[in-house]
């Protein structure tokens, strides 16, 4: 009884139950949309196991030199010598299939994110109430502890890569959603002025001047998304995410700290050449 | 018909703008509405029109509402109370589609800060407009170069704004504005940001452009220099309200309060007031008829040493000087002929001070004022002259 309670003087104040109400609620959502969590269960389940297959039909040596050349063509020499060395490396420590699974987890989260949050950037940049109502949001989807998002998956979409993709959208949409904003509010009063007073209408002056004037910070969160994406992707290998993030995990369970490390710098190494790539493409948008 | 009716327009800022509106139609002043209300007035009371192919300046130093007046006309920002008539219409009862109707056919807007498209070509941006008011591409491509070339900037259709000097760029914001042909443009400030050897040169230019095009333009503008050498008629706010509307002249002559007189006090009348204004009726002159005898009578009686002579049909005809007159009767001629100084500087009434200024103080006589037909509508002498300047 006292566990449960805060007294004050002798007046005894009963617990809130948030806990239960989370969980009613989930239950709820667990019950009542199972078709429809199924239905997206599937669909992501499909892409997934298309991706990881498409990445593991070639050789290897194909998919690294296709990766170093698009870090070569995208940035520079060094980009894609770095990408080859640390790919040939992966390869070397018989990682070449978890890093597979890694970055098809990656991308289709980060596709999902991208294609939730850039949308609802857009909408609280031009809209005020949005705005107000998104931000907050956006400030407790970025607080709450990220193994949270772990547990809800679950009755949704069972143990799994769906269930790692749903907690790894929320985790890592927040940069897209917060920077999109941030790109189109920050643009110079006089250039919305000018596009305003030539007649656009909304339409016109989003994808005419907005836009493409927003784009390099636009990029930049689309870069802070994808690492988010790995760095969430790592950790939900706890709910059978599967890829480097599982290797990391059985290294804990069985106490092998080498083979730890060497996932580990699995992980670093698809972080740099991730990062590098995405970038290069928002200084390359900034420059032009 | 006035092109532009701007009618007893407010804008208020805050979120009480009826009360602040109430207070300053009893006479407040903009500091003591902010301190009752915490509204701030942008611009109270202003009223004026804007007549077809006329320059209309609107000058007042920063927080004088100029800047908010421009954009109340097309609405950039949302007028309190009032009315904006363009061609018959109000423009503020027009719906969020009419509006951007109007801002496509009617207006076009060039800032001080040029605000160019910095994604977008030369070319490109001068297409803006017409893009917006989804012409046919291949009809917008010749109406931004014709527009480019209006403004001397042909080949530099592929370069990107930051490539550009400020003077190029600001041009570039004038042929986005003419590109689309609106009878109105309505100019921010435009030369502010510019260097003054530039902006002399830009004036230059849109005066030139002007005579050609016969555009209605507002525009704004800090420098009292800039209002006068573009100004059809200028318009001075302060502290949101109009105080004073009429010639660059008539501000500089005649200012209307003390705040005026204290602007205008720095500038180069020499530059604003014209022989009209300082010019004062000939006490006497000698006509074709006269002899030495009369015109040397009439010099003593007036105590003057010099005479202008006027022909049959009154027309200048030149300037008769005492010393010659007296020669003239020692060697007993009848007429002025022999003794008439032709050739001698005359000015138009709307010639500035500093056109004829240096004359004067090479010449012993006074200046003479005539029209196209060669009348002598006045004179000016030293005094008058120096009187206008201190003025």
């Amino acid at each position: 009884m006292a566990h449960n309670t805060i007294s004050i003087f002798s007046y005894e104040i009963p617990k809130l139950n948030i806990a239960k109400a989370v969980e009613t609620a989930i239950d709820f959502f667990s019950d009542n949309f199972s078709p429809l969590t199924r239905a997206i269960s599937d669909i992501l389940e499909f892409f997934f196991e298309m991706l990881v297959s498409g990445l593991l039909f070639f050789n290897p040596i194909i998919i690294i030199i296709f990766i170093t050349a698009i870090a070569w063509f995208v940035g520079n020499r060094k980009n894609g010598l770095l990408a080859f060395g640390g790919l040939i490396l992966i390869w070397n420590l018989g990682l070449w299939e978890p890093t597979m699974e890694t970055i098809s987890l990656v991308l289709i989260s980060t596709t999902i994110a991208v294609g939730i949050g850039l949308p609802i950037g857009i909408l609280s940049a031009i809209y005020e109430n949005v705005y107000k109502v998104v931000m907050p949001v956006l400030d407790f989807m970025q607080t709450m502890p990220a193994f949270v998002y772990l547990i809800p998956a679950i009755p949704f979409f069972g143990l799994g890569p769906v269930s790692a993709t749903f907690s790894t959208v929320i985790f890592a949409m927040p940069p897209a959603i917060r920077l999109t904003c941030l790109g189109i509010r920050q643009l110079p009063e006089q250039l919305i002025e000018a596009a305003d007073a030539f007649g656009s209408n909304q339409m016109q002056k989003l994808v005419k001047v907005q836009l493409p004037l927003a784009m390099p910070t636009i990029m930049a969160g689309i870069n802070q998304t994808i690492m988010l994406s790995l760095s969430m992707v790592v950790i939900a290998a706890m709910i059978g995410a599967g890829g480097l993030g599982s290797e990391v995990w059985k290294a804990i369970q069985r106490f092998k700290p080498g083979a730890g490390f060497e996932a580990g710098l699995g992980v670093v190494i698809v972080a740099i050449i991730l990062d590098r790539i995405t970038q290069q493409i928002a200084k390359t948008e900034k420059t032009k | 018909m006035p092109k532009i009716e701007v009618q007893n327009l407010y804008k208020i800022f805050g979120n009480n703008p009826s009360k602040a509106l109430k207070l300053f139609q009893e006479g407040l002043s903009k500091d003591e509405i902010m301190a009752k209300t915490k509204n701030a007035v942008g611009i109270g009371d202003i009223s004026f029109s804007v007549n077809e192919g006329e320059i209309l300046v609107i000058m007042g130093l920063s927080g004088s509402g100029k800047s908010t007046l421009i954009r109340c006309v097309n609405r950039l920002i949302e007028p309190t109370d009032g009315k904006v008539i363009v061609d018959g219409t109000d423009v503020l009862q027009l719906n969020k589609e009419g509006l951007r109707e109007c801002r496509r056919t009617k207006f076009g807007m060039v800032f001080q800060n040029f605000a160019l498209f910095p994604h977008r070509s030369v070319l490109r941006n001068v297409e803006y407009g017409l893009e917006i008011r989804k012409t046919d591409p291949e009809e917008q491509q010749k109406s931004a170069i014709k527009a480019l070339e209006l403004v001397g900037l042909s080949g530099w259709e592929n370069n990107y704004p930051e490539e550009l000097s400020g003077g190029m760029q600001q041009r570039v914001g004038l042929a986005r504005a003419l590109a689309l042909d609106p009878d109105i443009l309505l100019m921010d400030e435009a030369f502010s940001a510019l260097d003054p050897l530039i902006r002399r040169e830009m004036q230059d230019e849109l005066i030139d452009l002007q005579k050609s095009l016969g555009k209605t333009i507002l525009f704004i503008t800090h420098d009292l220099d800039e209002a006068l050498k573009l100004g059809d008629r200028i318009i001075l706010l302060k502290d949101g309200r109009k105080i004073q509307e009429g010639t660059g002249e008539e501000i500089l002559t005649q200012p209307a309060t003390r705040y005026v007189e204290k602007f205008v006090e720095d500038v180069d009348k020499t530059k604003i007031i014209t022989a009209s204004s300082v010019m004062k009726k000939p006490r006497v002159v000698a006509y074709y008829t006269d002899g030495p005898r009369v015109a040397l009578r009439k010099m003593d009686e007036e105590g003057i040493s010099s005479l202008f002579l006027l022909n049959k049909n009154h027309e200048l005809r030149g300037v008769v000087h005492a010393e010659d007159a007296a020669k003239a009767i020692e060697r007993n001629e009848k007429t002025l002929d022999n003794i008439v100084v032709e050739n001698i500087q005359t000015v138009y009434p709307d010639a500035p001070l500093q056109d004829f200024i240096a004359e004067m103080a090479s010449i012993s006589f006074p200046i003479a004022v005539i029209n196209e037909q060669s009348k002598l509508l006045g004179i000016v002498v030293r005094g008058s002259l120096i009187a206008g300047l201190a003025k």
